[in-house]
């Protein structure tokens, strides 16, 4: 069941006026799946979504639905809803008229809809608000109206667009669950535009991973931020060492002059390459324990843990630990083969450049 | 301290209302139930009365109406072309339609004047393509279109005004939700532009309703609003009583006209003027 693909999206390319916004995407949307298009702004992710909700036509490629052709339709017209960054309520109608909407637009009996503006209202815990205006409500519990609206239509697909872009930090991690949850009752998909990594890394089955508007990567959030595919993925999920290396032989790379055992193979011998280690991945030892020394330039305290910088072998090192080295002192660096996440180096001179940008 | 400021700014604002509004109303409504004696009377009010003046009153009220309803029907899709296009010289474009309100209006209308007098601008070209003249000076039909010329303006910005602040995403949900594009007008952008529609009817109707300028120029002494009236009491035969008990019974009307209108208004804030 998963593995049916209920959208797919074949060459589809939009510009507007001479700017290429998407180019050439390819992209398959399967049954019951959380996917979330991950991307800084402008990288076409908005866009992609406004397709495939009917807001936007492609100029070239098409737009499949169930295996149907629905490159042209109305979104009035297509089997999905979407809920709107600023929740876009009719400020002129009740919470039940909001809701109610769609449904009467639908004709559908006055018992049905009084019975869905209940079901739904529980769904996103806010019974008793039928007769409330949307302005009297705080963000997050617009942003509840809003899926509410949406999902009392049955879709079988729900687009959204940063819906908790306008929520502060706390509403924003809660709100995360209450979707994780929604989903799993209404057992439908979700396709979700952030450009929040967290957000993307907690509630998705699959991330897709845009910039500029190309696919930098598809997986699951393991796959994104364990084995990003290239230097624009690592550094915009988390924070990461990205270092310019030389790949000696399968599972052996020369990372700053220095081989580091890794477990990645195929990549040629002497072959240059992008090494990612994530800072929380680099041990702090004593000097004469590590793969390199260096001395440890910066200290912050994060809470959770030390931020620390170390310059070692002409790079500064990135190092999140929850142990504590004083600026200053002599430490050794080791990292376990596993953690070393080797890339191919940027094909195109425009790859490196936008990769660098970040 | 702080309060004794607030008093101190508002002051002149409140000698502003008092020297120009409050008490001439009061002088009004002195005049007009008062004789020139100065004993109490209900004359004055009673004389709205009179066959002509009856006539007068209706005369105005549709010809109103009448107006109110073109500069609607003309403003609201213009105001939609508006709010739909996309480029920012938008503001140029509504520059362009409110720029008549620039020059004196009684210039204006003068203008008109030439354009449909019997020899005028109108005739000069129906004659030059050698169709009969028409005669529309001295008519209702002048009055009207001098008066949907005039105050157009008024309707236009309110509703641009209302139009351009519903935001595309409200119209996007509405679509995404089922509705095509008369739904979306009639359940969403229209009920949500109510507040432009009220106070552009308003300050198109209420004006309408007591010019005596339009009328007097263009209908000649041929159409006789109740603005002409009133004015016809004060200037012609002097009669500062009859004229402010007939400017009470037009107010009590305006009130009344404006009453109606806020009531679609559902208490959504007040009819927002602009």
């Amino acid at each position: 069941m998963i593995d049916n693909k209920l959208i797919e999206l074949i060459g589809v390319t939009k510009r507007y006026g001479g700017n290429t916004v998407i180019d050439d995407l390819n992209l398959y949307i399967r049954e019951n799946e959380f996917l979330t298009l991950l991307g800084p702004s402008g990288c076409g992710k908005t866009t992609t979504l406004r397709i495939i909700g009917g807001f936007e036509t492609p100029d070239e490629g098409k737009v499949l639905f169930d295996g149907a052709d629905i490159t042209k339709l109305p979104p009035n017209e297509r089997q999905l809803n979407t809920v709107f960054q600023k929740y876009a309520l009719f400020t002129h109608m009740t919470i039940a008229d909001n809701i109610a909407f769609g449904l009467k637009i639908k004709k559908k009996s006055k018992q049905y809809i009084q019975d869905k503006i209940k079901y739904a209202l529980k769904l996103v815990n806010l019974d008793g608000y039928e007769n409330r205006m949307p302005d009297s409500l705080s963000g997050g519990q617009q942003q509840r109206i809003a899926i509410a609206r949406a999902i009392v239509n049955e879709p079988k697909v729900l687009l959204l667009d940063e819906p908790l872009g306008a929520l502060d930090l706390k509403l924003r991690q809660d709100m995360q669950y209450e979707l994780i949850r929604l989903k799993n009752e209404l057992g439908i998909t979700f396709v979700y535009v952030t450009h929040d990594q967290e957000e993307a890394l907690t509630m998705s089955d699959t991330i897709m991973v845009m910039n500029q508007g190309y696919i930098q990567q598809i997986g699951t959030p393991e796959d994104i931020y364990n084995e990003p595919e290239n230097a624009f993925v690592a550094d915009f999920i988390g924070e990461s060492n990205i270092i310019s290396s030389t790949m000696v032989r399968d599972c052996l790379v020369n990372i700053l002059g220095v081989n580091f055992p890794c477990v990645d193979k195929g990549f040629g011998e002497n072959k240059p390459v992008d090494v990612v280690i994530r800072p929380e991945d680099i041990d702090l030892v004593a000097p004469e324990q590590g793969q390199i020394t260096g001395r440890v330039t910066s200290l912050i305290f994060k809470g959770v843990h030390y931020e620390m910088e170390v310059m070692a072998n002409g790079y500064e090192w990135l190092v999140h630990s929850t142990d504590m080295s004083p600026v200053g002192s002599e430490v050794g660096i080791h990292v376990d083969p596993f953690d070393i996440q080797i890339m191919h180096k940027p094909e195109s001179e425009d790859e490196a450049v936008s990769a660098k940008e970040l | 301290m702080k309060r004794k400021n607030t008093i101190l700014l508002s002051t002149p604002y409140g000698l502003w209302m008092l020297g120009f509004t409050i008490i001439p109303l009061l002088m009004v409504v002195y005049y007009g139930f008062t004789t020139k004696a100065g004993e109490l009377t209900l004359d004055n009010i009673r004389l709205i009365a009179t066959e002509e003046n009856i006539q007068a009153l209706w005369i105005s009220i549709r010809l109103s109406l009448l107006s109110t309803a073109l500069c609607l029907v003309i403003a609201y899709p213009l105001a939609m072309i508006l709010r739909n296009m996309k480029f920012k010289s938008n503001s140029f474009m509504v520059t362009i339609f409110i720029m008549p309100m620039w020059m004196n209006s009684l210039l204006r209308i003068i203008a008109w004047q030439n354009i449909l007098e019997r020899k005028g601008v109108l005739n000069t070209f129906l004659e030059w393509l050698h169709i009969p003249a028409i005669n529309v000076i001295n008519t209702p039909t002048a009055i009207v279109l001098g008066m949907v010329y005039d105050f157009l303006p008024f309707m236009i910005l309110p509703l641009y005004n209302t139009l351009a602040k519903i935001d595309e995403n409200v119209i996007s949900a509405a679509h995404d939700l089922g509705a095509n594009n008369f739904h979306t007008f009639t359940k969403i952008i229209f009920p949500l532009s109510l507040p432009g529609v009220i106070s552009g009817v308003t300050m198109v109707f209420v004006p309408s309703l007591t010019t005596f300028v339009i009328s007097d120029i263009l209908g000649g002494s041929k159409v006789l609003l109740i603005g002409n009236v009133i004015e016809q009491q004060f200037q012609k035969l002097n009669n500062w009583h009859s004229g402010s008990g007939l400017s009470l019974v037009l107010m009590v009307f305006v009130l009344l006209s404006m009453a109606l209108v806020g009531k679609y208004d559902k208490g959504e804030g007040s009819a927002s003027v602009w």
